[in-house]
């Protein structure tokens, strides 16, 4: 197909010349009705949010230029179908959730996946069954899926309906794809992607394999992320033999009626931009990855890993567009580190945990930028360094799940001080955020490992979010469980 | 035939120069590059359109960068000069027989290529065989010096394009770094006139505040610069830039100046209030 076409953006041109009355919604009528708006977006920006009409299509149900786009979105990403999302990552994660399991059906998936992941299984009523994501005990992260432990898994749960993979994690590991959507075909059951921190997969060079091409059943692409698109822009795609009909379906219980088009019109030039560019673009941002995490590595002490970690099991691929730097040898906490490069030296890196922080590399990054964060980072070491005793080691917390997440979700609860909560059934999440992985989950017993944690991130200034307590003093634990 | 260079100092207001002709105009990886001549100000050099030098005024400008921290510690032996690819810095430290090397540290080599065709007034003494070229980032350079240089002049463009990493924290850190114990640093301060312009300034001064346990700013008169009313930063860790002054050891080396001397050494670092009221909401 002919990728230079934007059939989205082209129709908005011409809609523009048209000059069509406007007597329909938004109300701003192209900006007119809202001139402050209009100043600080631009005139262009708000001449082109507009409704859905015969000469736009209808996000809802595409018969023209929507499905053209769809379908040479498809083509770009090497799917049957692709979706254009305009509810985020989030939607098109939820989505593949929603087409794969209703109420009581399990699904597989590891420890480490997005919220989204889990808010789906409350909407549902699904069962998660954890998957062990190892842990490299130095850099105090969970990795990726060993083969084994999908089989694992998978034999004990043989009614399970799908298994869910990160590609990758945020920090940029990658399980062996094939290997595992291979193993949960054979077992008949779905394999979806969470491709969130992924899109580049699919038009760099020599860069992890993507989850179409692993011949994954669904996946999830933030094409806001690393393929340019504007915020809360997404693709969903379909591979193998699910029906898009049905997918279309899910996805309209959900998604707005009233589709952005400058969200859609995002997706379309971005994927039309990739589609012709993305290799020169990534083979860019591999280029400016590898030089800023050989010049940290220089630095002393600071560990910006890459390839190394590869261990053809947990770690089977890395991502090298991702710049994770390991900071505890530095003996700050990777938040520690986050904070002072956004107070003190006006850099802001994509998040800190607590033994590493991320910064995220794009097409848009220049040169004199990663001279900035290296020269920091230096500074950073000299004039903060200390001893690296008393840091706290991360473990992974294996979670004990007692009921489905969303019969906790709707169980009567009782708020309790979180210090007296050892024991009890929690009903709601308890996110560390960054990176936006849980802690706790509905429906899942709340040890003491897990108060430990919670009270130490409190301390690093991590931000915990979730509980209906913002402060976190009290937690919602679910009646009579315990 | 009207032929002129105009420069937009802020949104509200320009300045002119009636342009002889171009004498030279390319592209480089970083910026563009333009020299025009002028029958008011001689041959001037510009970079992306912002006005770098003109042979009328730069004396003023590259003798307030050279001669202030040099009176105060004629003994410095190790220069780093970042930025300055026009050679009107290295011209004034070449007056020094006491300085034992120079390294210039400048992004862009075209900048030295086409002012050494263009501008011979500033690119005068490149043949220095003091003179080390390094192209580089002048950020990413610093890094892996430690207690090297006794004096580091930082002529830099605007904080922005280029230049927007010599007016960070790290930069001023890594140069605290890279000086000796009387090491003296001295920069391109902007100016504290138009909002804008105080605004980086006062950001530039609250980052080496930061960094040098004596920051002071000094002032000269440079016409062509937006307002021409223009600062200089003097940090150091040790000297004073006017009770540390070796009045008579400088004039006795009998450099020959048009703009400094001693007694205006002192007075450059008397501020006007107001901008002494800018530097103190930083510090």
């Amino acid at each position: 197909m002919n990728q230079e076409r934007a059939p989205i953006y082209e129709a908005l041109l011409r809609f523009k010349q048209m000059r069509i009355v406007p007597f329909d919604v938004p109300g701003h009528k192209r900006g007119k009705g809202n001139r402050e708006l209009t100043d600080f977006l631009g005139e262009s920006c708000l001449s082109l949010d507009v409704n859905s009409m015969k000469p736009l299509d209808n996000l809802c149900h595409p018969v023209s230029v929507i499905k053209e786009a769809e379908a040479l979105a498809a083509d770009a990403f090497g799917a049957r179908h692709a979706f254009f999302m305009v509810n985020g990552t989030t939607s098109a994660v939820q989505s593949m959730i929603l087409t794969a399991c209703k109420k009581g059906d399990k699904i597989i998936l590891p420890r480490n996946v997005h919220r989204s992941v889990i808010n789906a299984m409350i909407l549902c009523g699904a069962i998660p069954v954890y998957m062990n994501p190892q842990v490299n005990p130095k850099l105090g992260i969970a990795l990726g899926i060993a083969p084994a432990e999908a089989e694992r898994a998978i034999r004990q749960h043989p009614d399970a309906k799908a298994v869910l993979i990160n590609n990758p994690t945020y920090y940029g590991i990658c399980s062996d794809l094939k290997a595992i959507v291979d193993l949960a075909h054979r077992h008949g059951m779905l394999a979806l992607v969470d491709e969130a921190h992924g899109t580049h997969f699919y038009f760099g060079k020599g860069l992890p394999v993507s989850g179409m091409a692993a011949g994954a059943d669904m996946a999830a692409v933030s094409m806001h992320k690393s393929g340019g698109s504007l915020t809360q822009s997404s693709f969903l795609l379909i591979g193998g033999g699910l029906s898009a009909g049905y997918t279309r379906q899910i996805i309209n219980l959900t998604q707005t009626t009233s589709g952005s088009y400058l969200l859609l019109s995002s997706l379309d030039l971005s994927r039309k931009n990739m589609a012709l560019n993305g290799e020169a673009i990534f083979e860019k941002v591999c280029q400016m990855a590898n030089y800023t995490r050989e010049e940290i590595n220089k630095i002393g002490d600071y560990y910006a890993f890459s390839r190394e970690i590869i261990d053809g099991a947990a770690v089977y691929d890395y991502d090298i567009t991702k710049l994770s730097v390991y900071t505890l040898d530095v003996g700050l906490a990777g938040i520690e580190v986050y904070d002072i490069l956004r107070d003190e030296y006006d850099i802001q890196v994509e998040f800190g945990d607590i033994g590493n922080f991320l910064a995220y590399l794009s097409v848009g990054d220049r040169r004199q930028d990663l001279e900035r964060l290296v020269s920091a980072l230096a500074e950073i070491r000299r004039r903060k360094k200390r001893d690296k005793t008393g840091m706290f080691n991360t473990e992974y917390l294996t979670p004990q799940v007692i009921i489905s997440p969303q019969e906790a979700f709707y169980a009567e609860k009782r708020a309790l001080p979180i210090e007296e909560s050892g024991g009890q059934i929690c009903s709601e999440f308890v996110m560390c955020y960054p990176p936006g992985i849980p802690i706790l989950a509905p429906g899942e017993r709340i040890t003491g490992d897990i108060l430990t944690y919670i009270r130490y991130a409190k301390e690093k200034g991590c931000s915990l979010t979730g509980p209906e307590d913002m402060d976190i003093n009290y937690i919602n634990v679910c009646v009579g469980g315990s | 035939m009207q032929l002129w260079y105009t420069e937009r100092h802020t949104p509200y207001v320009e300045f002119s120069i009636k342009v002889d002709r171009q004498i030279y105009s390319g592209q480089s990886e970083f910026q563009r590059i333009d020299v025009f001549e002028s029958k008011e100000f001689g041959r001037f050099l510009t970079l992306d359109g912002f006005m770098m030098l003109t042979e009328k005024d730069e004396f003023i400008y590259h003798e307030m960068m050279v001669h202030v921290p040099m009176a105060v510690c004629p003994e410095i032996k190790n220069v780093l000069v970042i930025g300055a690819g026009d050679g009107g810095v290295i011209r004034e430290l070449s007056y020094y027989e006491g300085i034992e090397s120079i390294d210039l540290v400048e992004i862009d080599e075209l900048v030295v290529e086409v002012c050494k065709l263009h501008l011979p007034q500033t690119a005068c003494r490149f043949n220095d065989e003091r003179i080390q070229f390094y192209f580089e980032d002048g950020l990413k350079y610093i890094r892996r010096y430690e207690n090297k240089y006794d004096l580091i002049i930082v002529d830099s463009t605007d904080p922005f394009g280029p230049g927007e990493g010599l007016f960070t924290k790290e930069f001023y850190g890594n140069c605290y770094k890279a000086l000796t114990d009387n090491g003296i640093m001295v920069n391109q301060h902007e100016s504290p006139f138009y909002a804008n312009d105080a605004i980086a300034m006062q950001r530039s001064h609250q980052r080496i505040v930061e960094s040098f346990p004596i920051s002071k700013v000094y002032q000269a008169h440079i016409p062509t610069y937006p307002s021409g009313h223009w600062l200089f930063g003097f940090a150091s860790k040790k000297l004073h830039p006017i009770h540390d002054i070796k009045a008579a050891r400088w004039n006795a080396l009998g450099i020959k100046t048009k703009y400094y001397n001693t007694r205006l050494h002192a007075g450059a670092f008397a501020l006007p209030t107001y901008v002494e009221d800018l530097l103190r909401d930083v510090e």
